[in-house]
């Protein structure tokens, strides 16, 4: 009897506990180690400038008061600056998903003989490495200033992203079509155009838009390294300390980029 | 007779109706003007594009052969890009967290929070890395102070968006039990709703050190820390080959990280 009764006191008392989520507890707390130990060495190799960090709340203080309200004033300087960088998105697209095709059909393994596939996989690699500013600035430093390194530099970026995608999508068709082109005595062209780019081509569409929508942003930031477009004008606003006309620009980026996010997924709704 | 089947051989099988075909020539032709007016209108100098080939020829030319008498500089250079991609991860969960559970339809206290929520979400991934950089910059002067701050703001929209989504796909009946019981709210969001999205939460952190490792290469481009103040650097002087060695060291970086993403993402789902 007395022993029923200290079990049951032990059940009452003992304490439901969560179980951990990482169960081996030296993997848990070596985990929470390293990452400390981490911290301790990232921030103690980084340079901080901590007197000049100090004086930031007060200038950040100058800056927001500067820069409102927003200034509308040389709206046509805003204009030509968006319609250069809108052109430099739409032409880049363009040619980019044109120039992603054979891109995609090299680096499609199903389609393609594996040294073909090994460089079309390169170019995919190397392109998707560097993010576009980076692009930019070479660009920039081979064809001189203005939308045209814009241009080469986005197009590189949609090869980049449209090429894989396409690649993957090609890997995936039916291969059945394809076997039934080859049975009639179909060559490797038509066999392309006919047995594998209609699978694909409603996916490349979607894709198309997407980008588009992708180089619109993209447009605005290439022009900060001098590749046209608004960023340009934005690079200059702020090194004027133009503060309400640079609020001015990126209120109207933000704006424009929620219209062509909205557009582009309508019609992507539209063809899925 | 005779004229059925001259009229069924005559017939030409197509693909689309009349109306479809009407709206396929509308788009060609809205498309073929879109581009006839950007390519007179745009601001470009027609000799350059002709010579453009040449110009990245001649580039490509002095950039070889890599110099790698540089690389203490640059691996120094590099660590600093990890690290600044690392510790803004890790400053964005502290803000992403409580805004996704503001911006999640079913976790939100009222419909004010949750259109607070969602107007943080959207500027944040509104406004590019580079223009948050230019911000940051200005305010706290150039270093990675600024560059950590501006990959921070940027991150917040996207980590918040996707655990927002997860967090709005969670099983409901855990939530409910809990509160049967009396709960208080702190433990229901501890022992409900964070078990439950803890693997996207893993998944979301990994991808996005991913990218961030990608933005963090440019940042000093304009000021804010890491390779990129070395590659603007070496651009300025005209250093073509430490550049092209730099280019190749971001290369094997986007790599590795990439590689390591794919490891953990493995280990975690």
């Amino acid at each position: 009897m007395s022993q029923l009764k200290a079990d049951s006191a032990m059940t009452v008392g003992r304490m439901w506990k969560k179980p951990h989520f990482i169960a081996n507890p030296w993997l848990r707390y070596g985990l929470i180690v390293v990452t400390l130990v981490y911290l301790y060495w990232a921030f103690s190799t980084l340079p901080f400038n901590w007197t000049r960090i100090s004086e930031g709340l007060p200038r950040a203080a100058r800056i927001f008061g500067g820069a409102f309200p927003p200034s509308f004033e040389r709206g046509g300087l805003l204009w030509t600056g968006f319609k250069e960088s809108f052109q430099i998105a739409f032409l880049a697209t363009l040619l980019g998903v044109f120039l992603s095709v054979p891109i995609a059909v090299m680096a499609a393994k199903n389609v393609a003989p594996k040294p073909i596939y090994l460089l079309g996989r390169g170019i995919i690699i190397v392109s998707r490495s560097f993010h576009p500013v980076i692009v930019a600035i070479l660009f920039v430093a081979a064809v001189g200033f203005g939308p045209l390194a814009g241009i080469l530099t986005l197009t590189l970026y949609s090869i980049g992203f449209v090429a894989k995608l396409l690649a993957e999508e090609i890997e995936e068709i039916d291969w059945g079509q394809v076997e039934a082109m080859r049975s009639v005595g179909a060559g490797y062209l038509k066999m392309l155009v006919y047995g594998v780019f209609p699978q694909i081509m409603p996916r490349q569409i979607g894709l198309s838009m997407y980008q588009l929508d992708s180089n619109l942003r993209a447009s605005a930031v290439v022009g900060i390294v001098g590749a046209g477009g608004i960023g340009g004008t934005l690079m200059n606003a702020f090194g004027r300390y133009d503060y309400d006309f640079a609020f001015a620009i990126l209120l109207l980026i933000i704006g424009i980029i929620l219209i062509s996010e909205g557009v582009s997924g309508w019609v992507r709704k539209k063809i899925w | 007779m005779v004229d059925q089947a001259a009229q069924i051989t005559q017939r030409v099988w197509s693909r689309y109706d009349r109306k479809e075909q009407l709206i396929r020539y509308t788009i060609y032709l809205v498309t073929l003007i879109a581009v006839v007016w950007a390519v007179s209108d745009i601001d470009i100098f027609w000799p350059w594009v002709w010579d453009a080939p040449n110009q990245i020829q001649n580039l490509g030319a002095r950039m070889w052969p890599p110099e790698f008498s540089a690389w203490t500089a640059i691996v120094n250079a590099m660590l600093e890009t990890v690290h600044i991609a690392t510790l803004s991860t890790l400053l964005t969960i502290f803000v992403a967290l409580p805004v996704s559970y503001i911006a999640a339809q079913n976790t939100t206290p009222n419909k004010f929070t949750l259109w607070l929520g969602r107007f943080i979400l959207v500027s944040s991934r509104s406004v590019n890395t580079i223009i948050w950089a230019l911000l940051f910059v200005a305010i706290f002067g150039p270093g990675v102070l600024a560059g950590i701050l501006a990959v921070m703001f940027r991150s917040i929209g996207f980590i918040g968006k996707l655990m927002g989504e997860a967090i709005e796909e969670i099983d409901r009946r855990p939530v409910e039990a809990m509160e049967a019981t009396g709960a208080s709210k702190m433990k229901v969001v501890l022992y409900a709703i964070v078990p439950q999205v803890l693997p996207a939460f893993f998944a979301i952190v990994v991808l996005r050190w991913d990218i961030n490792i990608r933005e963090s290469t440019v940042l000093g481009l304009v000021g804010a820390g890491g390779i990129g103040v070395l590659l603007q650097g070496s651009i300025d002087m005209f250093a073509w080959q430490t550049v092209a060695t730099i280019l190749m060291a971001i290369i094997v970086l986007v790599i590795i990280g990439e590689a390591i993403t794919s490891i953990l993402r493995k280990k975690v789902i």
